[in-house]
Formats: structure tokens, sequence, C-alpha cells
């Protein structure tokens, strides 16, 4: 990475940026799932590492989160704009030497900042742990330059319509800068009381909202249509997706507190709009699926289909959790339980992981003209993830529920405690297969770098058949 | 190509983000920003000064340029015997928490008679005060709590009350809340009861007004362990908070808390090293069974951290 920061844009190959992000996002997964796994053995087993004070689960925990957050997720977002804008817009990324850039502080910015919080230097505030200088680093230095690659790539094209995807992507990387300013006013002027709480909890919904859910989203109209060949279902539902994300979606911030003495208009206001995520989640399914008319059969044949099709079916549970779970009727039960986890882990490591998992497969194959190493492996890390998943999801569910029963039946909580055991030991055993696929899946796509078959000119790498 | 056929999408674009964000900050803020505070919520701002997470003043986390609140019984000044009296004092430099800097954020009422009786506006942080709350103060026929300057108003001050006092006596509320924040208790231990069904066992859910001047509110999210925010009015004991912190399954066999004996530091109360490998080694033998009692917890030295968190969560009523 380090010869082509100072070289001459011209002379960096194009993808080179996407690449670099790729890889770095695949070892920070693993980095994230390792922390996670760890931290999911401590719920489980107290007393396995302990009284260290970097050890303890207090400094590890949003570690994890922030690892999987801006390392994997965004990464790997990072990675998709950086060759799917470019190739939707027919035309080569803006600048690949600041995308190089992007990469390097990124990973620097990253890694010291999670060093820092790992070291107990936070602000406290949920999904914005990081101290007021760093939230300005990760704007300025991270945010802000991804976003110039992308509006200018955007504007240099050589296609006459925007297609969807990139209408996502211009957007997100908008709107989270936007998000990523206003969230964190609180710790910039020491905004106090009422308005911390509820501007941490907007912060936090509309990372959520308006990045990590569109973005994901976006990568799905393209790789489906790009592999399957089928043009897109319907590009009036596309519209129908984008403009319900930017209008309903960025307003339920306070259902995420309904139980906090906050003004209650704001409440029920969120809790409607929050409702309404079914309509860009409806969009998005239907229009996906459809898309898929006539070529089910690479649902079995090829991974990234797969990874991409599993993410929209994940979305189905995802909404019609997230749309109902903050109302009223249903929040009082399993609010703050490990519900609320498990749902937090759908979206993240289900919804959205699965389908960054196929943008960075596809990615690497066609900007490194390299076919997949191996099915084998990347079947290996399709189920590893898959099951580990669903064995992390639903047993905290069942504790979240049970969490539920005893809230409301005011059982002595070390009852409960006691009931979600068994669930903590599962919730750390699918944490553990996560990790372990994740790193085969780095083994695979690094052979695939060095070892995979040659794709020869004029051809795409889901025409090849897989050789292992 | 520019973005010319889409000029109609981008504006439709602002405004729908637009509207959101008028709809989603603009108006709560105007709700928000009416709010008066509490007595409960001058008492929490007052102890816990400016800010309880990163701040310029203490990067790392530690408490540095955090007030002190030291309980009186009589008069610092005169020596008189008064009224049992919590006192927030803060030493010279120590910054002020929003309230006294933008009284405006205590809310009508509060913030006229803190200014006008209370006299804040006299306090200087390079010169340092003392604080008192009072919890009602008449403003216009209507009851209001209020901050009172004891500074300016009884002449007391900050460095003689901290000299004279006795170390039962300070609570170090304010460090103990930067260790509440620091070792993410939060994470598991909410700071919320619900409205729904947490009244019997984990108290009254907050008020409006309880949270003025506060930051971070550090609610929780994720309740893993029960609810802190009465759980000095469920349990006072400092003895069994020590035993709890240095090894919680001493008391709670099922306990899933992570120990929090590094808080103790190197030496205990006698200025003795703390040998925490032969204590783990004797715990484990007391797991296995192969001793009858488990090993002495260790006296806490008064300037530690795990005094700081205890202060607090005595302090969380």
């Amino acid at each position: 990475m380090f010869k082509y920061l100072f070289a001459r844009n011209d002379d960096i190959p194009a993808g080179t940026a996407a690449i670099y992000f790729g890889f770095s996002s695949i070892i920070w997964f693993i980095i994230g799932t390792a922390l996670g796994s760890f931290n999911a053995a401590k719920l489980a087993f107290p007393d396995w590492v302990t009284g260290t004070e970097m050890f303890s689960f207090g400094h590890m925990r949003q570690v994890h989160v922030h690892a999987v957050i801006f390392g994997w997720i965004s990464m790997a977002f990072a990675m998709a704009m950086m060759y799917i804008t470019p190739a939707l817009g027919n035309t080569k990324l803006w600048s690949e030497k600041l995308g190089v850039w992007n990469c390097f502080l990124w990973n620097f910015g990253l890694s010291l900042t999670l060093t820092l919080l790992w070291i107990g230097m936070t602000s406290g505030r949920e999904y914005t742990d990081f101290p007021w200088f760093l939230d300005l680093y990760i704007l300025f230095l991270v945010v802000v330059p991804l976003g110039i690659n992308v509006w200018m790539t955007i504007i240099h094209r050589k296609t006459q319509g925007i297609y969807t995807t990139n209408w996502f992507f211009g957007s997100g990387v908008f709107m989270v800068g936007i998000v990523v300013l206003v969230g964190n006013l609180p710790e910039y002027f020491q905004l106090t009381g009422l308005t911390e709480a509820y501007l941490t909890w907007w912060h936090a919904h509309n990372i959520l909202g308006l990045w990590i859910t569109p973005v994901a989203a976006a990568i799905a109209y393209y790789t489906i249509p790009k592999i399957t060949g089928n043009p897109l279902y319907s590009h009036r539902i596309g519209h129908v997706h984008f403009w319900s994300i930017v209008v309903f979606y960025s307003t339920p911030a306070a259902h995420h507190i309904m139980s906090s003495p906050l003004p209650e208009w704001l409440k029920s206001f969120a809790s409607v709009e929050g409702v309404l995520i079914l309509v860009p989640a409806i969009a998005f399914v239907s229009n996906l699926l459809l898309t898929m008319t006539g070529k089910w059969h690479y649902f079995v044949e090829n991974i990234e289909v797969r990874f991409t099709v599993v993410g929209v079916l994940l979305a189905i549970p995802l909404n019609m959790q997230g749309g109902f779970q903050q109302t009223r009727a249903i929040n009082w039960y399993i609010h703050g339980t490990g519900w609320i986890v498990a749902h937090a882990h759908l979206a993240l490591l289900g919804f959205s992981t699965f389908l960054e998992a196929a943008a960075v497969y596809y990615g690497i194959q066609t900007i490194l003209r390299r076919k997949l190493y191996s099915l084998s492996l990347a079947n290996f890390h399709f189920w590893f993830l898959l099951i580990g998943f669903c064995t992390y999801w639903i047993s905290i569910t069942i504790a979240g529920l049970i969490q539920g029963a005893a809230k409301i039946y005011e059982v002595p909580y070390i009852d409960t405690v006691i009931a979600e055991h068994p669930y903590m030991i599962a919730r750390w055993v699918g944490g553990t297969m996560v990790f372990t696929g994740n790193v085969v899946w780095l083994i695979n796509m690094w052979l695939t770098a060095r070892e995979g078959t040659v794709i020869p000119e004029g051809r795409m790498p889901h025409e090849l058949a897989y050789e292992r | 190509m520019a973005f010319r056929e889409y000029k109609v999408g981008v504006r439709m674009f602002g405004c729908a983000l637009g509207l959101s964000m008028m709809i989603t900050l603009f108006m709560p803020s105007l709700t928000i920003v009416s709010v008066g505070t509490t007595a409960i919520g001058l008492e929490k701002e007052l102890s816990y000064g400016r800010i309880s997470g990163f701040s310029v003043e203490d990067p790392f986390n530690l408490g540095w340029g955090k007030p002190v609140t030291v309980t009186l019984n009589k008069d610092p000044r005169t020596g008189k015997k008064i009224d049992t009296t919590l006192a927030y004092v803060y030493k010279a430099g120590v910054p002020f928490p929003s309230g006294i800097r933008h009284p405006r954020i205590l809310g009508v009422g509060s913030k006229d008679l803190s200014q006008g009786k209370g006299k804040i506006g006299q306090a200087s942080e390079s010169q340092g005060a003392v604080f008192l709350v009072v919890e009602e103060g008449d403003f216009q026929g209507k009851a209001y709590p209020y901050v009172e300057n004891a500074t300016a108003t009884r002449g007391w001050d900050p460095d003689r009350i901290l000299a004279s006092a006795s170390e039962g006596d300070k609570h170090y509320i304010g460090a103990g809340k930067i260790m509440f924040v620091r070792e993410q208790c939060w994470w598991c231990h909410t700071l919320l009861p619900e409205q729904t069904q947490d009244w019997q066992y984990f108290g009254i859910p907050p008020r409006l007004g309880d949270f003025n001047g506060e930051s971070p509110t550090a609610f929780g999210s994720d309740r893993k362990a029960p609810d802190l925010m009465h759980v000095g009015s469920r349990n006072s004991s400092r003895e069994w908070l020590m035993m709890h912190f240095f090894n919680p399954r001493l008391v709670q066999p099922h306990s899933i808390m992570p120990r929090f004996d590094y808080l103790w530091g190197t030496v205990d109360a006698d200025g003795n090293p703390i040998d925490y490998d032969k204590w783990r080694q004797e715990y484990t033998e007391y797991h296995e069974g192969k001793r009858i009692y488990p090993p002495e917890v260790p006296e806490y030295h008064p300037n530690t951290e795990i005094r700081y968190l205890i202060d607090y969560v005595l302090s969380l009523k």
C-alpha cells in the first residue's frame, strides 16, 4: 500500500483501493468477531480471563462493536463503492490515489481509535463511544474523502442515468457524514441531559438506518442483476425503496428509548414512523426476489448470489422485528433484553454482512481477474457464518424472551441470569463459528489473489466453473 | 455528465432530509430545552461535575477535575451546628457543570432563583466554590429547586471544607461516575427503570427534569444485570459492595459480573501491597472446596478507584 500513497494517480492500477479495502475489511471482520467470541465467552464463563483491566468485559465490548461497524461493515461498503460506482458509471474511480489514502487513514485511524477506546478513553455514549476528536477524525479523514470519491465518480460517469445502487451510495455517504456531525454535537458543545440522551440514540439509529441499511441494500441491487443477467425487476419500486428510506427511516430515533422520559409526542411519532420501515423493506425484498425470476439455480450454484439472496431473505425477519418491536405494545416487554441484541446481530451479522460478503467475494475476483480459489472453502465460510449466526440469533432471542418475562413478573434478577446461562454458552459457540468461518474466508481470498485461475479477457468471474 | 437530469431528485432529497431533521432535531429541542430541573437533577449534576466521559481535563477517564461531595453537620465557617447538608465542593480549577455555566438549562424558576438568591453568577472556576441544593425556593408564587453558591452567600471556603472533613464524610461521586463510564458498567446495568413493570423491583422511573446538566446519561440499552438507578436505596452496605466488586461470586455465586479487583490498585488501606496471585489461588482453593472460608477482601485505600466507584453507587438513591 505504501508505495501507492506517493505514486502518481495514473500509475496506480484501477481497483487498487477497492482491493485494499476488501482485504482490510476481512481482517477487521476477523478481529471484530474474535472480540465478539471473547466477550461471549466472558458472559458464559465470567472467571475465564479475569482481574485484568484491559481484558475485562467493559473494556472489550465496545471495541467489538466498533471493529465490526467501522472496520468490517463500513470498509466493505467502501470496497463496494470503489469498484461498483465506477462500474455502474462505465468509468474509472475518480481518484485511485485518494482511495488508497482513504484506506490508509481509515485503517490507521481505526487502530488508534480502538486502542484508545480499549484503554478506557470513552465518551460513554453508546455507538458514539469515541472521544470527540476521534469523531472529527472519522468525519473528515474517513467519511469525507470517501464521499468525494463516490460523488466525483458519479458526476464523471459515462452513462446517462444513475443506477439505483449509486443513488444509495451517493446519498448514504452524505447522510452518514451528517449523522456523525450532528450526533456528536453533545460532545463538541457539551450538550447535556435529555438532549445528550436523545442525540446519542438519534446517532445510533441513523448510523444504522441511513448508512448500513441502505448501502447494504444497494449492494444487492448490483450483485443480483449483474450475476444473474436479469435486469432489475422494477426501477420504480427502487424509487419507492429509496425515498421511503430517506423520509421514513431518518425519523424514528426516539423509539430506541421508549421508556425514558422523552416528550411523549416524540415517542409516539417515532413509533409510527418506525412501523413504516415496512415500506422500504417490502419494496427492497420484493424487487430483488422478483429480479431472481427464472435464475434461481444461481442461488444454489453461485456463492455470491447465495450470499446476497440469504441477506435479502434475512431482511424479512429483520424488518418484521424492527417495525413492530418498537411499538409501545411490544416494546415494554422486550426493551433492554437480549432480544434487542439478537435483533442488532440480525441486522449487522445477518442481513448486512451477507450482502457485503457477496460484494467482497465478487469484487476481489473481478478486479484481480482471478476466479475464486475454492468453492469448498467458500461453502465452509457460508455455512459457518449462517449456522453460527442462527445459533447466536435464536439463542439470544430466547434469552431475551426469558428476560422479558422475568422483567414483567419481577423475578429476582439472579434467576434470570441462571436461566440465561445455557443460551450464553450457545451464543459463544455461534460467535466462535462465525469467527472460524472468517479465518477460512481470509485464507480463501488470499489464495484467490495468489493462485486463482486467471479469468480470460472479456469474461466475468461467474461465467467460469469452480475448480476446487 | 453532470447531475443536471437529477436536479429535481436532488432538491427533493434535500427537502425530505431537511424535513426529517426538522422534526427529529429542531422540534424535540424546543420541548427539551424548556424542561425545568428537579432537585434530583441538580444534585446529580453538581456531584458529577462538568462531564463524565472523555474531557480535556481528564482525557484518560481517571477521575481528575471532579468535585467532591461532602456531608456537613456544622457550618465550616462559624462552627455552629446545622442540619445535615450535602455540599458540592469545587476546588480551584475544577470545571463547573453545565447548569452553573449556562443557567438557562435549569429552566424557568430554578434559573432565576439560582442567579438571584443563589448568586451562582459570582462563582468562579479559578477560585473554586461550594454549592448547595435548596429543594424549594419561591419564584412568582411557585416552588422551584435551585443552586446556592455558599462561597458567596455564606463565605464557605472549598479548601477549608476539604481539609476539615473526615474521610467518611467525603464522597467522590463525580470521580466514581467516571469509573462507572470507563469500566462500562452500563453495558449490563441500566440506569433507567422502565415505566411499565420495573416499579416494584427497581423503583420509580426517572422524571423529565432529572437529567439536566448530566452527560453522559448512560441509560444503557442491554440489561444483563439489575437496574442501578436506585441501588443505593436497596443496598447501602459498603462491605457488601466491596466483596461484590472484588469478586462478585463471593456474595452471589451465580453472578456473571466481572471481577473489578484491579480497581483496588497496589496497596490496601494500611499501605501493605495486595498480593492478588495469592488471593486468587486461595479463592480457587475455596471454590474447589479445599478451604472452608474464602480469603478476606482487602480493605481499600481511601484514594483508589474502587472507593470512587462505591461512593458513586451508594449515591444512586
